[in-house]
């Protein structure tokens, strides 16, 4: 075991690693950050998304040890420190981008990296980009709606093909 | 995952020498070897990760106007980097898998799996790229070996992969949506020289150069020229629940077609 540390949500962190110890197990196991959740363990689902030197990665295929002394920014950092959603947050819950609740801690880290990159994305640009995230529940309407939402943009009535 | 000791070199001479030892693995950006390990389908006693060294990673253009691309590049970064020199490369890569993929996946890292449908091996065949580790230059026309095999030996490493840029490519996708792979690409580039059409995605033997449509389009480089070929035979084919053979092989036709209008 090797001590690792990163700045975790703005404030610097500590906890044992193997070399095989993936990122989010470092996370969830290591620090109790288990906002960061695994999907599917295969790459897949995007549940695990968290940025990574401010860009999306998915923290299931990253080795903690390999990302000593990064910055990372879980779903627990994303309110303010008083509790106020992000706009993101806000407008997933606007929006009903939820059911369960599973897959939308990736949705809302991926959601938040794309309108860094692309402000004012269409609703094609939304759905591509979030391609890497799964959803079993809500079917990914509400999800793209509260994206165009917290861009600020129209919200379409009807999702498009 | 079974347990292994993990190295993080700072440099490429590092790397290589932690690369000496038995049953050490170089890690690109794991995001096919992690999941690989993962499922318990490979390991190793030692990774050696590739992602701390600077000097294999970045983009420039040589005194030849060959775009020169470190082997620890990530996609997201030749995206973004290739975006003005080089636009079908860039387009490939903003492709491959979904953004956080390309946030850790590296072009040296997938020509060296050589994945039977990734989408790098494509590009670098078509444009019979030059693909260098630390000990020796490989035109890909000699690199790519089979499904999953190429000409690097124990321990090379993909420090860089050099680009003639075509007069005009394109790179058509035919995606496998779950996986975001091809179900079958073909990679278009056309030189002052003649044409090179590479296919990935549909042949058990993996990437490779499809010889019929070369010299029809290095002759007539039009779409009809395209749609006038015959499919190439589906026996050596990839036949799976995605698509069986005789699929493969129509789609590797319309790819190309889809291709060549593109390029036009």
């Amino acid at each position: 075991m090797t001590k690792v540390t990163m700045t975790v949500n703005g404030k610097s962190r500590s906890a044992e690693a193997e070399g095989r110890t993936l990122l989010v197990d470092w996370l969830r196991e290591g620090l109790r950050l288990t906002g960061t959740h695994v999907g599917c363990d295969t790459t897949q689902c995007g549940a695990c998304i968290v940025h990574l030197n401010g860009e999306p990665v998915k923290a299931c295929s990253v080795l903690a040890q390999e990302v000593d002394g990064a910055e990372v920014t879980t779903i627990e950092g994303v309110a303010g420190a008083d509790g106020t959603l992000s706009t993101v947050q806000q407008a997933f819950q606007d929006y009903h981008g939820l059911q369960c609740g599973f897959c939308t801690p990736g949705m809302v880290m991926a959601a938040t990296s794309l309108l860094k990159e692309n402000p004012r994305p269409s609703e094609a640009e939304v759905r591509h980009y979030l391609e890497g995230n799964i959803c079993r529940c809500t079917g990914y309407h509400n999800i793209v709606k509260a994206v165009m939402a917290a861009s600020g943009q129209d919200v379409p009535a009807v999702a498009a093909e | 995952m079974y347990d292994f000791e993990l190295v993080r070199p700072t440099n490429l001479q590092e790397a290589i020498e932690a690369l000496q030892a038995e049953d050490a693995q170089a890690l690109g950006g794991g995001q096919t070897l992690l999941p690989t390990m993962k499922a318990r389908l490979a390991m190793a006693d030692r990774l050696v990760a590739l992602s701390g060294i600077a000097e294999i990673k970045g983009i420039c253009t040589d005194d030849n106007g060959r775009i020169c691309i470190g082997g620890g590049t990530t996609h997201a970064a030749v995206q973004s980097g290739c975006a003005e020199t080089f636009p079908a490369l860039a387009s490939l890569a903003g492709r491959i898998g979904d953004p956080a993929v390309r946030n850790r996946g590296t072009i040296g890292g997938s020509l060296a799996n050589n994945d039977p449908s990734a989408c790098y091996p494509a590009a670098a065949l078509a444009c019979n790229a030059t693909i260098v580790t630390q000990n020796r230059e490989i035109p890909a026309d000699e690199y790519f070996l089979g499904m999953f095999t190429t000409a690097l030996e124990e321990g090379e490493i993909v420090t860089e992969v050099k680009f003639p840029v075509p007069q005009a490519a394109h790179y058509e996708k035919f995606i496998q949506p779950a996986s975001r792979f091809p179900l079958v690409a073909v990679f278009v580039a056309r030189y002052a020289d003649g044409v090179r059409v590479a296919v990935t995605g549909a042949s058990s033997d993996g990437v490779f150069r499809w010889g019929e449509a070369e010299a029809a389009l290095s002759a007539d480089f039009s779409e009809d020229a395209a749609r006038g070929l015959t499919a190439p035979d589906a026996g050596g084919m990839i036949s799976d629940l995605h698509g069986d053979g005789a699929y493969r092989a129509h789609l590797v036709k319309v790819m190309c077609a889809r291709a060549v209008k593109a390029c036009l």
